[in-house]
């Protein structure tokens, strides 16, 4: 490590530094400037692998990725000014889907605050609304406590962004320093929630008096580490589980107790039997308007027990009957101690008679017209992986045909910004993801519209030398506003129709494989292929240009008033006994 | 609806701005608000007053409670409260009789702080509804200038809202 000319002498930028180490940072995505190049100097000294983007907005990413499929805090480093306002999209995703995250600046010395000097923002205020906390620390002694803090906040309770922005000239002083390894302590900061015991009595007698209870399963399965809990939970009470998007991995899709996923482009027989159950258990999900529908018509007949962390959240879009704000992990474990076993054949049956058509099959009614669909391939991809990959998204189409068709069974396996659909997420969310697990194999499911947002991350992929296989979802159009403007505003294409460069020479431009598929025997082989090229690779994928995603409840209406694909007889007539 | 929402805050750069971000971005009018020194050191207490249902006023407390800074919180509306606000009033005395005015200080239990040769200052403290009457009865004589610290508020009776549980 460093020698300073005292023995404990540091400079702010090494103080930097030093807190990484201690909070067990091996990997940070970045991009430097003037007002962080003290901060950058001292990284040499550092054993922390640093990935230079090639916007800051690929480190916000990368470092969300990063935390969300290895479970740690993700950190992203920039400069001043544009550096940091170009982190702004990337901090705001992490919000929205509570991710852990914590993005360090360099700020202009503390004396030219305020001074429009050059490069300089607000960035703490710029990002006010869009992170948990933040800090702007101008002295060197307020370093550590910030970063401090900063880690604790971001992993604790509901996880979320922290933001800490360091003048220069913080980085630059010196002084006398030692780490300090007491726990962070914040007067008005309390993550840890304990189960009340009146409101378990409550929800467990709701538990015992239903007959048709779903779990509805969220993030916070995968966040409170609730995985095993869930799953002993849903087969002790015989409860069927639907998942939110960003819930998807946290109970096994091939499980007998998994329905699928609810919402807007979930199963048709989910958002049924959600609309006709008598008992939601909301486990670490926030009745999301995507996964709710018409809140008016909100699953009627259901008492609703809501079990989260954030107290925040509890009554915020739909009344519960019960509500722990707690631990999930812990809540269940004290749930189970007085749960005995119970038995809903009639209602898991009635549900599975729902399932006769379904969105599912939906992919085997598509004619066999020569043309290449993206949900066969997805679904080859899921076949041909396993289902063993950690698949990341971008956000449109084939986001809800991977949510749909690509059927995970371990946590952390699918990695999608829900809450704010970021474009330009899934590349470098999917770099990110590969650090995070290196022995993974990652896919990046994107649009040819969402790629081209952050397309020039394939270069820091190609730099680092990270194997990510890229299946780009060529439709030559902004695929999900262009099925809204069809059903919704007379198929006028308004600025969705796309012309995209040769994905495959862009691929080959920097130094990588690019291969193409246009019908569905290829799609098989050329997976092959890139799974076993080194280095990462680029699939242009051209599917039929004006598919639709199927079943879809519009925006704001009744969760059981789905759009659904328009039916061939024929085709569901053959495969109605065997649903895949 | 009123709601009188009471919060004792981390005495720090930026508390205010954070809690103001919680109204702003519902676009919530505040009505008053005033913020000043407890008895605990380092502990800043915030009344604001804002008119909305309940249902908002709770979303509101939550969204308030979330804040790092904020250390309690909680909502006076339905609870009994003291509450005082106080005014100062500039009134013109040049056009009029001065004992007309001084009539009104006297039946009001106003204060005068300040004389000039046109004007006269006047310091009205009371429950808001006794300080909206006043003025009332001084528009009349012409208002030149007007100040408002908005209310503040507490608990009756022996309950404390206080932070020492989080020292």
């Amino acid at each position: 490590m460093h020698t300073a000319c005292m023995a404990n002498q540091r400079t702010g930028a090494q103080i930097i530094w030093e807190c990484l180490v201690h909070e067990g940072v091996s990997t940070v995505f970045g991009y430097p400037g003037g007002a962080i190049l003290p901060a950058y100097d001292a990284m040499l000294d550092y054993p922390v692998r640093h990935v230079l983007v090639r916007h800051e907005q690929g480190a916000s990413h990368m470092a969300d990725g990063y935390a969300r499929a290895g479970g740690g805090v993700g950190v992203a480093i920039a400069t001043s000014g544009p550096g940091a306002t170009n982190l702004v999209t990337g901090i705001a995703t992490a919000m929205m889907d509570s991710v852990p995250m914590v993005c360090i600046t360099g700020q202009v010395p503390s004396k030219l605050i305020g001074y429009d000097a050059f490069q300089e923002t607000d960035i703490t205020g710029i990002t006010l609304p869009i992170t948990k906390h933040s800090y702007l620390v101008t002295r060197v002694q307020d370093i550590m406590p910030a970063m401090k803090e900063a880690f604790h906040l971001a992993k604790s309770g509901r996880p979320g962004p922290v933001l800490v922005d360091i003048t220069k000239d913080a980085q630059q002083a010196a002084i006398d320093w030692d780490w300090d390894p007491s726990p962070v302590k914040m007067r008005g900061y309390r993550p840890k929630q304990t189960v009340s015991r009146p409101e378990l009595e409550r929800a467990l007698e709701l538990i015992r008096s239903s007959r048709k209870p779903i779990i509805l399963a969220g993030q916070g399965i995968l966040q409170s580490g609730a995985i095993r809990e869930v799953q002993q939970f849903a087969e002790r009470v015989d409860c069927p589980v639907a998942m939110t998007l960003l819930g998807l991995g946290g109970f096994p899709a091939s499980h007998a107790l998994s329905i699928g996923m609810m919402g807007m482009h979930g199963e048709a027989w989910v958002n049924h039997a959600i609309q006709e159950a008598d008992l939601l258990l909301a486990f670490g999900m926030r009745f999301d308007d995507r996964v709710t529908g018409n809140l008016k018509t909100y699953a009627p007949h259901a008492k609703k027990i809501h079990i989260d962390i954030d107290p925040s959240e509890i009554n915020k879009n739909v009344a519960v009957d019960a509500a722990i704000v707690a631990d999930l992990r812990e809540t269940l474990q004290e749930m189970l101690g007085l749960l005995g076993k119970c038995d809903h054949g009639p209602w898991l049956k009635y549900i599975a008679s729902m399932k006769g058509d379904s969105a599912v099959r939906d992919i085997q009614t598509l004619p066999d017209n020569g043309h290449l669909y993206a949900p066969h391939v997805i679904n080859d991809i899921w076949r041909l992986t396993e289902g063993k990959a950690i698949v990341v998204t971008d956000v449109g189409q084939h986001q809800m045909w991977e949510a749909q068709y690509y059927h995970h069974e371990s946590p952390r396996t699918l990695i999608t910004s829900g809450g704010l659909g970021t474009m330009g997420f899934g590349l470098p969310a999917a770099i990110g993801a590969k650090m995070a697990k290196p022995d993974a194999e990652v896919w990046a499911i994107v649009g040819d519209g969402g790629f081209q947002m952050t397309q020039a991350e394939l270069s820091t992929a190609a730099q680092e030398g990270v194997k990510v296989n890229v299946a780009v979802i060529n439709n030559g159009y902004l695929g999900m506003v262009r099925q809204w403007q069809e059903f919704f505003y007379e198929r006028r294409y308004a600025a969705t129709p796309l012309r995209s460069p040769d994905f495959v020479k862009i691929a080959e431009a920097h130094g990588l494989v690019g291969l193409r598929v246009e019908k569905r025997p290829e799609v098989e082989d050329v997976v092959k292929r890139a799974r076993e090229a080194e280095g990462t690779v680029l699939i242009d994928f051209r599917v039929e240009q004006e598919d639709s995603v199927y079943p879809m409840v519009p925006a704001g209406a009744d969760l059981d008033a789905m759009i659904r694909r328009p039916p061939q007889p024929s085709v569901l007539a053959e495969t109605a006994a065997d649903p895949i | 609806m009123h709601h009188t929402l009471v919060a004792l805050v981390e005495d720090k750069p930026g508390v205010l701005n954070r809690v103001a971000l919680v109204f702003r971005r519902r676009a919530f009018n505040i009505e008053s608000l005033t913020v000043g020194r407890t008895n605990e050191p380092g502990v800043s207490r915030m009344t604001i007053v804002i008119d909305s249902d309940q249902t908002s006023a709770e979303r509101v407390t939550a969204y308030l409670y979330k804040l790092v800074n904020v250390l309690q919180i909680e909502d006076l509306g339905a609870i009994p409260a003291v509450a005082r606000d106080l005014a100062l009033v500039k009134v013109a005395v040049a056009g009029h009789d001065r004992a007309q005015l001084l009539r009104v200080v006297d039946e009001t239990r106003a204060h005068i702080v300040d004389s000039g040769e046109q004007t006269m200052t006047l310091e009205i403290t009371g429950e808001p509804p006794h300080v909206d009457a006043v003025i009332a009865r001084l528009e009349p004589l012409g208002i030149i200038e007007m100040v408002r610290t908005g209310q503040v508020a507490m608990r009756r009776g022996d309950t404390a809202l206080s932070a020492a549980q989080y020292a």
